[in-house]
C-alpha cells in the first residue's frame, strides 16, 4: 500500500452556469500539481456538491461560478458543510465575483476567491499553503 | 470491534469514505479494521465493468445503477481513472456521468486514481469492494479502463465481468484478445447507434467461438449484447443478463458467492501476499537506504544485482544469506 497521503479535492459548477473552460482549466493545473481532483460536471446545487465531496473524502472544494449567482451558492456550500458536520473540507473559489462580493464571501467561510487573470501558479500555491490533506 | 468497524457496518457514510482514503493512502490501522469487517462481507453481488476510455462505462454504470434503484437495490461504484505519470495527480471525471445519484442515500459513488503502486491498486480496489460490501450494499460496480494487468485483476474480483467495446474497433478489439477476453463473462456493444455495429458483433462471436472452452457442456457462454447507454437503450436486457449469470453461479458454481470459493481465495490470497511482501520489502529496504546503496554498488561495478537482490531480500525475509 505504501504510506503516502495525497490531496484530493473537488472542482465544482453550482448553479445553472454554463461555463467550464475556466475550471476544467483549473481541474488540470491541480492534476499537474500532484492532487486528485474530482469533477463535479456542470449544474449541481450545493447539497449535491456536498453530499459528493463526503462521499469522495476531499480536502478541498473549489467552486467555479460565472453567471453571478455566487452570493448565494457558496456561502451555502460552506452553510452544508457545518450542518453536517464537515466544515474541515476547505472552500475557495473563482469566476467572475465583483471585487466589492468578495469581502463577504469570505466572512461566510470561502477561504479564498480568484478571479480572472490569476496565475494557474498562484491557484496551486494557495492549495498547497492553505490545504492539508487531513 | 473498533469504532470505525462498527460505524462502517451501521452504514455510515463519512467513515466509510474515510476508511477508503485510508486503505488508498496505506495508513496504518486500515487492517485491523479490514480483519474485523471480513465477517460481515461476501453478501454483495460485484459487477466489473472494463474497456477503453470513451466507450461509455461510466453513462452505462449510470444508467445501471438506475435500474438497480428501481429493483430497490442499494449500490457501490468505485470508479478507477489513470493517475497521471508525469505528475501522480489525476483527473477523476467518472462522477460527471453519475451526479443526478448523488442525493440518493441508496448510493455511493467513490472515484479512485490507479496511481501506479506495485499491485497496490488491485489490492486497495479488492479493500474498497469489501468496505462497501460490510456496509450492506447490494450491488457494487468496478469500473476500470481495461488495459493492464492490474485492471484484469481488478475485474477478476467480481462476480459478472463486462467487457464493453463500440463500433469500429477494429484492431482494438484484437487487442483486447490478449488477456481480457477470458475474464469476459459478458460482452456489451455500446454506442450501437453507430455503424458498424454488425461487423464489431460478428469479429466478437468469431473471437469467443475460437475460446472452445467456452462451449464445454455447463459452462457459462459469454452473450454478446448492443446498447446505446445514454439513450437507456439496451440497459435492461444486460440487467437480465447479469441475472442470468447469476444464476448460472447459483446452479453450476457451487452458489454465486465465488469469492469463497476455493480457487478464487487462492488466487486473491496470493494476491495479498505479493503486494503484501513488496511493501513490506520494499518499503524497508528503501528507507533505509540499502536500496540506493546496492544501486550504487552495481553501477560502480562493486557487486552485481543478484548477489543484491539477494542480500536485500534474504534477510528482510529472514533467510540468512548462504
Ligand atoms: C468563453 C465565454 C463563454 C462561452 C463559454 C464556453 C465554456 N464552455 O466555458 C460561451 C460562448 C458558451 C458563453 C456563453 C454565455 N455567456 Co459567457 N463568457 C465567456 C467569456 C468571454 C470568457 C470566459 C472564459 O472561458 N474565460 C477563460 C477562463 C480560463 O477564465 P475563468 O473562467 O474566469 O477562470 C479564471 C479565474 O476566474 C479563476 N477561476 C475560475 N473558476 C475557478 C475555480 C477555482 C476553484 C479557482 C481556484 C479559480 C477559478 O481561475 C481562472 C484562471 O485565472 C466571458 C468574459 C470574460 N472575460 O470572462 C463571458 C461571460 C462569463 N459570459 C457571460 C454571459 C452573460 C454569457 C451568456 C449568459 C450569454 C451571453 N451573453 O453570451 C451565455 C450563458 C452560458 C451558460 N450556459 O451559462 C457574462 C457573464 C456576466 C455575469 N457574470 O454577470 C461574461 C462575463 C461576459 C460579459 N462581460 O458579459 N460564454
Ligand atoms: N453515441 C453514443 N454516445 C454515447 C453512448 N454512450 C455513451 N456515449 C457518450 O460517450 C462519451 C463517453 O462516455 P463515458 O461514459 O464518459 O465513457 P467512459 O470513458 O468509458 O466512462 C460521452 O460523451 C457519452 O455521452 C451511446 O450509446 N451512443
Ligand atoms: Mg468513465
Amino acid at each position: 500500500m505504501g504510506n503516502n497521503r495525497r490531496v484530493r479535492v473537488m472542482v465544482a459548477k453550482p448553479g445553472l452556469d454554463g461555463h467550464d473552460r475556466g475550471a476544467r482549466i483549473i481541474a488540470r493545473a491541480y492534476r499537474d500539481a500532484g492532487f486528485e481532483v474530482v469533477y463535479s460536471g456542470l449544474h449541481q446545487t450545493p447539497e449535491e456538491i456536498v453530499e459528493a465531496a463526503i462521499q469522495e473524502d476531499v480536502d478541498m472544494i473549489g467552486l467555479s461560478s460565472l453567471a453571478g449567482a455566487h452570493k448565494y451558492l457558496f456561502p451555502r456550500t460552506v452553510e452544508l458543510l457545518r450542518e453536517k458536520s464537515a466544515e474541515d473540507i476547505v472552500v475557495c473559489g473563482g469566476g467572475i465575483i465583483p471585487e466589492d462580493d468578495i469581502p463577504p464571501l469570505k466572512e461566510a467561510g470561502i477561504k479564498e476567491i480568484f478571479t480572472p487573470g490569476t496565475a494557474l501558479d498562484d491557484i496551486v500555491k494557495w492549495v498547497k499553503e492553505n490545504v492539508k490533506p487531513r | 470491534m473498533t469504532d470505525v468497524a462498527e460505524k462502517i457496518v451501521n452504514g455510515d457514510v463519512r467513515a466509510v469514505a474515510r476508511l477508503i482514503r485510508d486503505i488508498d493512502d496505506g495508513m496504518p490501522g486500515v487492517r485491523q479494521v479490514l480483519k474485523e469487517l471480513y465477517p460481515s462481507t461476501g453478501n454483495a453481488y460485484i459487477l466489473g465493468i472494463t474497456g477503453a476510455p470513451g466507450v461509455g462505462k461510466s453513462t452505462l454504470v449510470d444508467q445501471m445503477v438506475s435500474h438497480l434503484r428501481k429493483r430497490d437495490k442499494t449500490v457501490g461504484v468505485l470508479a478507477v481513472d489513470p493517475t497521471s505519470p508525469f505528475s501522480g495527480g489525476a483527473i477523476l471525471g467518472d462522477r460527471v456521468r453519475m451526479q443526478r445519484h448523488s442525493m440518493d442515500e441508496g448510493v455511493f459513488i467513490r472515484s479512485l486514481a490507479t496511481r501506479g503502486h506495485f499491485g497496490g491498486l488491485t489490492q486497495s480496489t479488492r479493500s474498497a469492494i469489501d468496505v462497501f460490501d460490510a456496509m450492506g450494499k447490494d450491488y457494487i460496480i468496478v469500473e476500470t479502463v481495461g488495459v493492464g494487468q492490474d485492471e484484469v485483476d481488478v475485474v477478476k474480483s467480481a462476480h459478472t465481468t463486462i467487457i464493453t467495446v463500440i463500433p469500429g474497433m477494429g484492431d482494438d478489439i484484437q487487442a483486447i484478445k490478449a488477456g481480457i477476453l477470458e475474464v469476459g463473462d459478458i460482452f456489451l456493444i455500446n454506442k450501437a447507434d453507430r455503424e458498424g455495429t454488425d461487423k464489431t458483433l460478428s469479429d466478437l462471436r468469431l473471437m469467443i467461438n475460437m475460446d472452445h472452452k467456452k462451449y464445454e457442456e455447463g459452462n457459462w457462454k459469454p452473450p454478446i449484447l448492443k446498447a446505446q447507454a445514454v439513450f437507456d437503450k439496451g440497459v435492461k436486457e444486460l440487467l437480465e443478463e447479469i441475472d442470468k449469470h447469476r444464476k448460472h453461479l447459483t446452479e453450476h458454481c457451487g452458489g454465486w458467492q465465488v469469492r469463497r470459493r476455493e480457487d478464487k481465495v487462492r488466487q486473491e490470497l496470493g494476491d495479498m501476499i505479493k503486494s503484501r511482501l513488496i511493501e513490506e520489502v520494499l518499503g524497508k529496504i528503501t528507507e533505509t537506504g540499502d536500496f540506493d546503496e546496492a544501486v550504487n554498488s552495481i553501477v560502480e561495478g562493486k557487486t552485481d544485482p543478484y548477489t543484491a537482490c539477494d542480500k536485500l531480500v534474504l534477510p528482510a525475509i529472514g533467510v540468512s544469506t548462504g
